[in-house]
């Protein structure tokens, strides 16, 4: 393949790893710190897609931005659904067995996806980007990369940025990083953890809200789309290390690379590669690339 | 114990005798199951379907073969890995007499399969699977569409035709997409060219990025593409959201734009595709279908709409001839066999696999219309390799 | 009546009773439902073995069943019978290997990363049969003939017919239920319960835990092979969906149920759970709501795992002593 291909497919592979990433670190955030395997994670991303396609008509008309106004409103309520889910659920979930988290959170996909069926229905739906971000840039001949992708990277990227100023710049970032590492230890020394972690269950449930809103122009917004994202975070989570941020940024651009090349060169092995990948990881490191505590 | 087995036992088997007596059919109706996919990527098409079988059955006053008609219903998902069990409980459970489906081609190869075990009678009303008329056919399962290989074939005659001599294919790796696919070539090598790549991704994925990507750095004379349903409107406004549409003609199956021109709007218009059906047919037949499905159901029908009719023209034959007495089989079989269906789409004969002998078009998208331009292959029969019948 | 160990015989002869006069009296449909459900809980049993019995939580179960399923499928010729005789032996054999093979790269991990990596090997398998050629893709695959014992021309079983394949199956979930009962009581049965109640201490004692486990692994992939050879002759259709995630939350799902620990929770989990399923399903039940079954299913997991983590099988101990801290039931 020629080298203005090659650098197309290294974009796909760097954008579609950066949306996992925004996923992921909800995710091992939420495995990490408050020790519990949330299987609904991938239901998260599926509400994000529907609410943009849902809330975009009435911001249009109400806000006048259809695409930012339904974004700002879906973080919004994303972040008030988070905290309530973690007050309401979650949180009888840290004393259970691994096992029994993982069924209970099973049981709940299968309550979201039919109450989203309940109230959206089952029906395939496109998201339209806004109109300044739906063109494309030609890149060298006959092809053109469409601006919306390189708008959800670099979305992808501040979030990034942000979090990492959040870790290591905030007193909050620097409590959930101790919680990351020593539970009990932070509770002794007087951090209220029960606020601790309502707050880091609010922010992941934000991240994979932002990241399916953000996706649902690309991707189609239909039902099951949160259950393909869900393995492939976890794998990312456990390639990165749990409860590892810079782990997840780091795998996930792995798995978008391996996913994206093995798609243009073996399509038939793409899938298996990745998870090939997590297996030869598991066995070299067993606790990920990056371990916390 | 309070609670062992013992008991689990008798309860499964109360609950058995109470639904069994619930389900005792009224008198004197042939029960009919559809068994359609209701959710998912295809919903749209399983309800054209539906209703364009309803419509037929409505024109007929309400019965055929002079007997009313009971329906059952059973959403398929679109999922191969449950048919065996969803068409199981309209066999078994609800003891119809008919089962009508479905679109997927891998549900259907399983409904195949169940059917011809059981002695069932089965009219498919859309998925091409070939194995239906293929290896697996049999006197009780008949087609009302068509095989994955017809269209494919008409289109790449077509596109070899046109001066295409290097083509790139795309579409969803299973049953429908490798089959239509396999027909684009034979008839692409019959009229002078090859195909130099073929991409395919996982049903129903709408990823299209990469693969986009690789079709311009193959810098082929066109594109081939089967998709369909959500799918279809995905791809072809990526394809030209991707800029491609201007220097490689895209052609496909009418799939790729029966049913979705609305939602892909510009991004469709001028595509060239073949299909047993189109707009603007000169057949007195459509136009007076088309007033009454408007008329029922206040949307334009389209090719799916056609089949669920057609299948219930089909039966409606089958049953005319035995006066509506399910139990004659074998002359309800050679009724429908011989029958020459007055179709929307033009009349058609059955093959001996039971699949339709018909024209192919050739359409062209013009604002929200898959205009007939012309006939790209006339009576084109599917090869049906494999069927013992 | 009881056995040495204390378990009630008459409960289950009772059930079993129940069970082989079933189809006498069923319709079709609930026939079939009913093998379902045999071959459900034999494959929960083998699971059992697993995780009650060694402790290990695999999630990746489904993709023994998957590929004996698979090897049913592709080992049988398109236009005859093929021989049980040599069929089911071959089929469990290669399930079994391919367990060993997958058990000896995942047992080098421990804890939650186990249980990622049973995930990650399942996936693999899924993809292998999902995405390539070679065994149908995504459509699966038929069985067109299913196998028949006979011997000099002689035909003894002949799965074909549904009364033989569900006694052919009820036979196998008694044989399995046997054995896995003897080896509870066997040497290897102690060490796995040592291995699962504390395996640092059982290394402390001298005991090499790898062989162990390893043959527990091997030994539960190859009797989830069983259940996937039942399953691959019952639908005559084998799809990559039998090695999906869901299938291993799934079978989980139903020890959970059932209660983890115990033979007889592992089978009453799969009925409890096939009847949850057809119960939120029925239409005559909830009408045009049925076709959201999915909801209550979810919240009635949930409810289950929440208020009787110790299963079905423990509800009577549980009501009785609702103060006093519930013992593992083993």
């Amino acid at each position: 393949m020629d080298i203005a291909v090659f650098l197309v497919q290294c974009l796909n592979a760097v954008q579609y790893g950066l949306l996992l990433f925004l996923v992921a670190s909800g995710l091992t955030l939420i495995f990490g710190i408050l020790g519990v395997i949330n299987l609904a994670h991938g239901s998260f991303y599926m509400i994000g897609a529907y609410l943009a396609y849902a809330l975009a008509p009435w911001a249009a008309t109400h806000l006048g931005a259809g695409f930012f106004g339904a974004l700002g409103i879906g973080l919004v309520l994303s972040i008030v659904f988070g905290y309530v889910l973690e007050w309401a659920f979650v949180s009888y979930l840290y004393q259970r067995e691994h096992l029994q988290q993982v069924l209970m959170t099973y049981g709940l996909i299968l309550v979201f996806e039919e109450l989203r069926s309940i109230i959206v229905g089952d029906d395939v739906h496109g998201v339209a980007p806004p109109a300044w971000l739906s063109g494309s840039v030609a890149l060298g001949g006959v092809m053109s990369y469409p601006v919306y992708r390189l708008f959800m990277s670099g979305v992808c990227i501040a979030i990034a940025l942000a979090l990492y100023a959040v870790l290591t710049r905030t007193r909050v970032g620097m409590a959930i990083r101790a919680g990351a590492t020593n539970r009990e230890m932070v509770q002794s020394l007087g951090v209220d953890i029960r606020l601790l972690y309502r707050i880091v269950f609010a922010a992941g449930v934000a991240l994979a809200v932002l990241a399916g809103m953000i996706a649902a122009p690309v991707s189609s917004v239909y039902p099951g789309m949160g259950n393909q994202v869900l393995i492939v975070s976890f794998v990312v989570v456990v390639i990165g290390g749990i409860g590892s941020i810079r782990g997840a940024l780091l795998a996930s651009l792995l798995v978008g690379f391996v996913d994206t090349f093995g798609k243009v060169f073996i399509p038939q092995i793409a899938s298996i590669l990745v998870y090939l990948l997590m297996a030869v990881i598991l066995l070299w490191r067993p606790e990920g690339l990056f371990r916390t505590g | 114990m309070i609670f062992n087995r013992a008991m689990l036992a008798r309860a499964v088997l109360a609950a058995a005798l109470c639904a069994s007596a619930g389900g005792v059919a009224a008198q004197g109706k042939i029960k009919v199951g559809f068994m359609l996919p209701y959710t998912g990527t295809y919903a749209a098409l399983g309800t054209a379907i539906e209703n364009g079988f309803r419509l037929y059955v409505q024109e007929q006053g309400g019965k055929l073969g002079g007997r009313e008609l009971e329906y059952f219903k059973v959403d398929d998902e679109s999922e191969p890995s449950k048919a065996v069990d969803n068409i199981n409980k309209l066999i078994k459970r609800d003891n119809v007499d008919v089962v009508v489906g479905t679109v997927h081609s891998g549900v259907v190869m399983a409904m195949a399969k169940v059917a011809k075990d059981t002695n069932t009678l089965l009219v498919v009303p859309n998925a091409g699977a070939e194995a239906v008329t293929g290896p697996m056919c049999a006197p009780n399962i008949f087609r009302s569409s068509f095989s994955n290989w017809q269209p494919g074939y008409a289109m790449g005659k077509v596109a070899g035709e046109r001066g295409a001599r290097k083509v790139a294919t795309i579409t969803w790796k299973y049953a429908a997409g490798d089959e239509s696919v396999e027909g684009f070539k034979e008839g692409l090598k019959a009229s002078g060219g090859e195909v130099v790549k073929d991409l395919t991704l996982p049903f129903p994925n709408v990823e299209f990025q990469a693969l986009l990507t690789e079709i311009a750095a193959t810098k082929p004379d066109a594109v081939y593409a089967f998709f369909a349903g959500g799918g279809a409107v995905k791809f072809v406004k990526d394809y030209a959201a991707a800029g491609l549409n201007k220097a490689i003609p895209l052609y496909g199956p009418g799939f790729l734009t029966d049913g979705t021109l609305e939602a892909q709007g510009a991004a469709a218009q001028g595509m060239l595709t073949t299909l047993h059906y189109a707009d603007g047919l000169d057949v007195p037949k459509d136009k007076a279908f088309r007033a009454d499905f408007n008329k029922a159901y206040k949307t334009t029908p389209d090719v799916y709409a056609v089949q669920g009719y057609d299948a219930a023209q089909m039966l409606g034959a089958g049953l005319a001839a035995v006066n509506g007495d399910v139990g004659r089989r074998g002359e309800l079989v050679a009724a429908i066999e011989k029958a020459r269906i007055d179709s929307p789409r033009g009349a058609f004969t059955l093959s001996k696999a039971h699949n339709p002998v018909q024209d192919i078009y050739l359409r062209k998208v013009v604002g929200t219309e898959n205009r007939y331009e012309g006939v790209a292959v006339k009576a084109l029969a599917d090869p049906a390799k494999g069927c013992g019948m | 009546m009881h056995t040495r160990g204390g378990t009630r015989i008459w409960p289950l002869a009772a059930a079993l009773i129940a069970l082989a006069a079933f189809p006498q009296v069923g319709g079709s449909f609930y026939i079939d439902l009913a093998l379902t459900t045999v071959i459900l809980s034999i494959f929960a049993l083998s699971l059992e073995l697993l995780v009650g019995r060694t402790g290990l939580v695999s999630f990746g179960h489904a993709a023994f069943f998957g590929i004996a399923a698979y090897a049913t499928a592709l080992l049988s010729p398109p236009a005859s019978a093929a021989s049980l005789a040599w069929l089911m032996p071959a089929v469990l054999l290669i399930t079994a290997l391919a367990a060993a093979a997958i058990g000896a790269l995942c047992l080098r991990t421990r804890g939650v990363y186990f249980i990622m990596v049973t995930l990650a090997f399942a996936q693999m398998t899924y993809f292998v049969f999902h995405d390539t050629k070679f065994a149908g893709g995504s459509d699966g695959r038929y069985l067109y003939v299913k196998p028949v014992l006979a011997i000099g021309g002689v035909t003894l079983l002949d799965l074909g017919r549904p009364r033989t394949l569900y006694y052919a199956a009820l036979g196998c979930l008694i044989v399995v239920y046997a054995l896995l009962a003897l080896l509870g009581r066997s040497r290897f049965g102690h060490a796995l319960a040592g291995i699962r109640a504390n395996e640092q201490r059982m290394r402390a004692v001298g005991f090499s835990t790898y062989p162990y486990k390893l043959a527990a692994f091997t030994l539960a992939g190859g009797l989830a092979g069983i259940a996937g050879f039942l399953l691959a002759v019952k639908d005559g259709f084998v799809t990559p969906e039998m090695l999906a995630w869901h299938q291993s939350g799934a079978v989980l799902l139903m020890l959970i149920l059932g209660g983890i620990g115990t033979l007889r929770g592992a089978v009453l989990g799969a009925f409890v759970f096939v009847l949850m399923k057809e119960f939120f399903q029925s239409e005559a039940l909830f009408g045009a709501f049925a076709r959201h079954w999915q909801l209550p299913l979810g919240l009635a997991i949930i409810a289950c795992v929440a208020l009787m983590p110790n299963g079905v099988v423990a509800l009577p101990t549980q009501l009785r002593r609702i103060r006093a801290p519930i013992p593992h039931a083993g």
